[in-house]
C-alpha cells in the first residue's frame, strides 16, 4: 500500500520542485506606479558563470524588480551572442578580439569593456602525485608534448595525460598564449595533438580527481580540496608561488588574468545600474568568496 | 459527391505531406552545401586533409576527426552486433512467452535513455574502472565511447532484428524440425538466413545511430584529434566529427572559414550516412530479387 503511493508522491514533489513562486513584490517608484520588471540577459564564459550567478542572486535583494538570466557556454559564445544582439552583457575570460569588435561595430555600436574581477589559473594534479612545483617552461613543455612522462620532471614513472578546455574557452586561449607560448608574440608552440579537449570544467575536475596520470588547469574558483594545486615559478630559480588572492594582486603568481564583461554600446537603464553595483564592496566581497580576486578600487 | 470531394482533399493532403519530406531533405542538403562548400575554396585541400585539427590557429585537418568517428563506430558495432543479435534470437526464438513480453518493452525502454546521462555514467563509473583495470593512461578513450555507443545502438538492433526473426513464417521452422534439425540448427541454418535482410537493416540502423551520436561521445571520448594508426587507438582518446561540430559550432563567427569547415564536416557525415543507407538498401534489394527468383 505504502509502496503504491510513494512513486506518485515522489513524482508530484519532483514536479512541485519545478514550480517557482512569484513572490517578489513589485516595487513602486515615487509616483506609486508599479515599475515593470526589467530583464537582463547575461551570457558567456564558463569561468565567470558561477560568479555571475551569485551576483544575480544577490542583486535580487538590492533590486527585486530586475530579473537577470545567466548562462555559460564559453567566452566566444557570449561575445557571439553580443554580436547577434541576443544578450545585454557578455562575460569573457579573455579580451575581445579585433574581429569581434568589428562584428559588433558592423551592427552599429561599439563594445564597452569592464574588468569585473581577476582570476588565477591553477595547474592541478591528482592528490597522490608527488610533484608539487613546476616552472612555466616545464608546464609549456608538458602541454606541447616535449615532456611525456612524469619522471622527466622528477615524478613517478607514469605517462602524462594532458587535460585542457575546448578551444572555444577563454581559459584555453589564455593558457595557450601565456603558458604554452610563455607570453611571447612570435612563439608558435601548439598544444600536443593528444591533449584531451574536455567540454567543461566539471569533466576536467572529475578526471583529475581520479586519474594520477592527469594534469589539468582551471580557474582558481573551480579548485576543490580533493585535488592538488601546483606551485608555479616564472623561470628556473625563481620562487615557486601558489595561486591566492594575495599572490595574484601583487603579481607574484604568473598565470593570472582579468575577467571581463562587455556591453554593446554604453550601458543604459537597469544594465548600467547593475554594472555599477558590481563594483561596490558588497558585490566584490562575493568575488573573494568564490575564490576569485576582487578588483581593488 | 461529397465523398469524392473529401477523398480528393485527403489524397492531396497526403500527397503534400509525402512530398514535404523530400522537400525538407532537399532544403537541408541545399543549406549544408551552401554553408559547407565554400570551405573547399577557402582552405587548400592539402590543409583540409592534413593531420592536424586546431581551428583557432587555422589548422583545419579533418582526417583525425573522420578517423575518430570510424574508430568509435566500428567499436560500437563490435560491441553491439553480437549482443544485439543474441538478445534478438533469445527474445524471438527461445524465451517463453512471458519473458518475451517483459524483455521486449524493457529493451525498447533502453532506447529512451537520455544520452547525456549515459555520458555522465561513463565519466563517473566506466572510465575510472577501465583505466584502473586495463592500466591505460586515461579512461576517457575510444574504448569507453565504443562501449557506451554500443549500448546506445543495442535497442535499435535488438528491436529491428527481433521483428525480422518474428516475421519468418512458422512453416520454415516446422519443416526444419520435421527434418530432424535441432533447435539450434533450426535457428542458425534456417531462421537467421531467412531473416538476413532484416538483420542487416538492424545493424545498419544501429551503425547509423552510433555514428550520429554526439553528447555521450563528446563527454567520454577525450576529444583529442589524433589520427588512428594501429589497434591501440581503442585505448587512447579520439575526437569524432559530431563532437567537433557540437563543441565548436557555438563559438564560431557566422560565415567565417571555421564555420564553413564545420559545415563541410557536416557534409562528410551526410555522405557517410548516405553511403551506409545506399549499401544497406542495395544489399536488401539484391536479396529480394534472389528470393523472387527462387520462388518463381
Amino acid at each position: 500500500m505504502i509502496k503504491k503511493i510513494t512513486l506518485p508522491l515522489l513524482v508530484f514533489f519532483i514536479l512541485l520542485a519545478g514550480c517557482r513562486a512569484q513572490t517578489t513584490a513589485p516595487t513602486t517608484d515615487g509616483t506609486g506606479e508599479i515599475v515593470l520588471n526589467d530583464y537582463i540577459e547575461n551570457k558567456g564564459s564558463d569561468t565567470i558563470v558561477n560568479l555571475a550567478l551569485a551576483w544575480a542572486e544577490k542583486y535580487q535583494d538590492v533590486r527585486p524588480e530586475v530579473r537577470i538570466s545567466v548562462t555559460g557556454g564559453g567566452s566566444g559564445t557570449g561575445i557571439a551572442a553580443l554580436v547577434n544582439g541576443t544578450v545585454d552583457i557578455a562575460n569573457a575570460s579573455r579580451q575581445i578580439k579585433g574581429e569581434e569588435i568589428e562584428a559588433v561595430e558592423a551592427n552599429g555600436s561599439s563594445p564597452v569593456e569592464y574588468v569585473i574581477a581577476r582570476d588565477a589559473i591553477a595547474v592541478i594534479v591528482h592528490p597522490d602525485n608527488p610533484i608539487s612545483e613546476l616552472t612555466l617552461q616545464q608546464i609549456s613543455d608538458i602541454y606541447s608534448g616535449v615532456i611525456n612522462n612524469w619522471s622527466q620532471v622528477g615524478g613517478e614513472d607514469r605517462p602524462i595525460v594532458r587535460l585542457s578546455r575546448e578551444t572555444n574557452s577563454g581559459t584555453h586561449v589564455y593558457f595557450l598564449e601565456e603558458v604554452l607560448r610563455l607570453g611571447e608574440k612570435d612563439n608558435k608552440t601548439l598544444f600536443s595533438p593528444d591533449t584531451l579537449l574536455l567540454p567543461s570544467s566539471e569533466v576536467i575536475s572529475a578526471e583529475v580527481r581520479q586519474n594520477p596520470n592527469a594534469i589539468g588547469y582551471d580557474g582558481l574558483g573551480y579548485v576543490t580540496e580533493d585535488m592538488k594545486v601546483i606551485a608555479v615559478a616564472r623561470k628556473p630559480g625563481a620562487p615557486y608561488i601558489l595561486p591566492s588572492a594575495l599572490s595574484v594582486n601583487n603579481s607574484e603568481y604568473p598565470i593570472a588574468r582579468d575577467l571581463y564583461m562587455y556591453t554593446a554600446g554604453e550601458a543604459t537603464g537597469s544594465v548600467r545600474d547593475y554594472l555599477e553595483w558590481i563594483f561596490t564592496a558588497e558585490a566584490q566581497a562575493i568575488v573573494e568568496e568564490l575564490g576569485f580576486v576582487p578588483i581593488t578600487p | 459527391m461529397s465523398t469524392t470531394l473529401t477523398e480528393r482533399i485527403v489524397t492531396r493532403l497526403i500527397r503534400v505531406s509525402g512530398y514535404s519530406a523530400i522537400l525538407f531533405v532537399a532544403l537541408i542538403f541545399y543549406f549544408l552545401m551552401q554553408s559547407g562548400l565554400p570551405a573547399i575554396a577557402e582552405v587548400p585541400a592539402s590543409t583540409l586533409f592534413s593531420a592536424r585539427w586546431y581551428p583557432i590557429e587555422d589548422f583545419f585537418g579533418i582526417i583525425p576527426l573522420i578517423g575518430g568517428s570510424l574508430v568509435v563506430t566500428v567499436g560500437a558495432g563490435i560491441v553491439a552486433f553480437p549482443l544485439g543479435l543474441g538478445s534478438a534470437i533469445y527474445i524471438a526464438e527461445i524465451a517463453p512467452r512471458w519473458v518475451r513480453e517483459v524483455l521486449k518493452p524493457l529493451v525498447e525502454l533502453l532506447a529512451g535513455l537520455p544520452s547525456v546521462m549515459l555520458g555522465f555514467l561513463g565519466i563517473i563509473v566506466l572510465s575510472p574502472m577501465l583505466r584502473s583495470s586495463l592500466d591505460i593512461p586515461t579512461g576517457l578513450s575510444a574504448l569507453t565511447a565504443s562501449l557506451l555507443l554500443g549500448f546506445i545502438s543495442l535497442p535499435t538492433i535488438v528491436s529491428v532484428a527481433e521483428d525480422a526473426l518474428d516475421a519468418v513464417p512458422k512453416s520454415y521452422r516446422d519443416a526444419a524440425l520435421a527434418l530432424g534439425a535441432t533447435d539450434w540448427q533450426t535457428i542458425w541454418r534456417v531462421t537467421i538466413p531467412a531473416a538476413r535482410s532484416g538483420i542487416f537493416t538492424a545493424v545498419m540502423l544501429g551503425i547509423g545511430r552510433a555514428i550520429g551520436e554526439t553528447m555521450t561521445v563528446m563527454m567520454v571520448a577525450g576529444n583529442a584529434p589524433v589520427i588512428p594508426k594501429s589497434l591501440s587507438v581503442f585505448l587512447s582518446p579520439v575526437r569524432t566529427m559530431t563532437a567537433t561540430i557540437a563543441a565548436e559550432m557555438g563559438e564560431v563567427a557566422n560565415g567565417s572559414t571555421h564555420y564553413h569547415v564545420l559545415f563541410f564536416i557536416g557534409i562528410m557525415l551526410f555522405l557517410i550516412s548516405l553511403l551506409v543507407n545506399v549499401t544497406a538498401s542495395a544489399v536488401i534489394f539484391k536479396q529480394v530479387r534472389r528470393a523472387e527468383r527462387i520462388l518463381s
